[in-house]
């Protein structure tokens, strides 16, 4: 895909590495950004996000890339939030009280309930409804301790099961969000990403 | 339903992965990317990366591993040793590494395990505790140093307390049992297991598929081995075939 641009957005989160690599082994050109026009622009935007949710969006908010990332999210432009990344999408978390997200999905963002490990580290099955395009069912690697609290209108959910049923996927066309890493998910998550990009 | 994790560990030195009995008389197992490389089509869920002689060298951990191992690995990375600062911890990240582990220096300033949660989140962070039995037999003293330097420390205590500052994770080493082949130390699993809640990696000791499921059967959420791997002993398939038969939760 010559000419075409991959911009990773720096929200500051430890992954970035990971990410980058992941995306450099399907042979696709990449960059890291914080430029709000590039987060217009760009043929295809990855939002990654690891640390904490209050972190994350005062990262986006000093770089005046708030009205960016939403902008691009409800353009229906190609996407791909990872982790905390998805989670910023949701109104607000438990982690953060008092934090807005970018509010684009109409959910919370939960702790995972006191009966299992937390933070959830690991390997989980992930389930998606009928009708995903890019999700198929297979182990996915998590890192986190909090969850989406529901599914949201518009978006196709995968599902897996830590304590609780939870989100471990949203899908839109070429928008996908994942609560699990696709780039540490081995060569399953390494298919995801090359399905994603092929949807683009 | 998550899954147990198989962790191959590469002990590292000077870019070479390492392998010695109670952390000394080290010996060549050659080189880090293509041994990661391999155990991830193997089937492993995630690869430590722990430079043994850094904490005693006093030197910079070698970055330039990290980066050749991310570069092919598709899986999660753990790396560690002599890992002191935010700075330290931010550079080992920034090239490639999705956990640090942190230890000695844990012990010395425990606020260190607090600002790096703080910043790069709980998750991110793992405590590596090695332990040693008491001689009067009452329970575990805490080791630093790379297995050199016995605390007055409590084992399981230290534990519960790394995790309260902020450890994501509790990387829980039988120094006692360390490249000795005789089975990971099931008591001291089992008791750190039962004092947290953040996941505990067990380690030291395996020998064989046996000791990897008795470890997670004790209550561990992931074991680590090195040895059983770099020689060939067993592979990450033949230990899940038996978790499986076990009854654990495990990724095909």
């Amino acid at each position: 895909m010559p000419n075409e641009t991959l911009a990773v957005i720096d929200t500051g989160s430890a992954n970035l590495a990971s990410v980058l690599g992941a995306v450099r082994r399907l042979g696709v050109a990449v960059a890291s950004t914080r430029d709000p026009d590039v987060v217009r622009r760009a043929d295809r935007v990855v939002l990654p996000g690891v640390g904490a949710f209050g972190n994350v969006m005062q990262r986006l908010a000093g770089g005046g890339l708030v009205d960016a990332t939403r902008e691009r999210v409800e353009s229906g432009r190609p996407l791909l939030a990872v982790c905390l990344g998805l989670q910023v999408l949701a109104t607000d978390s438990e982690e953060s009280p008092g934090v807005a997200g970018l509010g684009v999905l109409r959910a919370r963002v939960c702790r995972f309930p006191d009966t299992v490990p937390v933070p959830q580290l690991g390997w989980n099955l992930v389930e998606p409804v009928p009708g995903s395009a890019l999700v198929q069912p297979g182990y996915a690697y998590f890192a986190n301790a909090y969850h989406l609290g529901g599914a949201a209108d518009g978006w196709v959910a995968a599902w897996a099961t830590h304590g609780v049923r939870f989100v471990a996927a949203l899908e839109r066309g070429p928008q996908l969000a994942c609560q699990f890493h696709p780039e540490l998910s081995g060569a399953w998550g390494a298919a995801l990403l090359r399905r994603w990009m092929d949807a683009c | 339903m998550l899954t147990r994790r198989v962790i191959p560990c590469l002990d590292t030195r000077d870019g070479r992965v390492v392998k010695g009995v109670s952390f000394q008389a080290l010996r060549d197992a050659g080189a880090p990317a293509e041994r990661a490389r391999r155990y991830e089509e193997d089937g492993a869920d995630e690869i430590v990366l722990l430079d043994v002689t850094a904490t005693t060298d006093r030197r910079a951990h070698a970055l330039a591993t990290v980066r050749a191992v991310r570069e092919v690995l598709g899986i999660p990375l753990t790396v560690g040793g002599g890992v002191r600062t935010v700075e330290d911890a931010a550079a080992l990240l920034g090239a490639g590494a999705d956990k640090v582990a942190v230890n000695t220096a844990a012990m010395q300033t425990p606020d260190l395990l607090t600002e790096l949660a703080t910043r790069f989140g709980q998750q991110c962070i793992t405590l590596s505790v090695d332990a040693s039995a008491r001689p009067d037999g009452e329970g575990w003293s805490v080791v630093i140093r790379a297995g050199t330097e016995w605390t007055d420390r409590g084992a399981v205590d230290w534990a519960v307390e790394g995790a309260r500052l902020g450890a994501g994770e509790i990387l829980l080493t039988s120094v006692d049992r360390d490249g000795t082949l005789a089975g990971y130390d099931l008591a001291l699993t089992a008791a750190v297991a039962r004092a947290v809640r953040v996941p505990v990696v067990a380690s030291g000791g395996a020998r064989g598929a046996d000791d990897l499921v008795a470890a997670l059967r004790a209550g561990a959420d992931g074991a680590l081995a090195a040895s059983i791997f770099h020689d060939g002993v067993c592979s990450v398939q033949d230990i899940k075939q038996r978790m499986a038969e076990a009854g654990l939760e495990v990724r095909p």
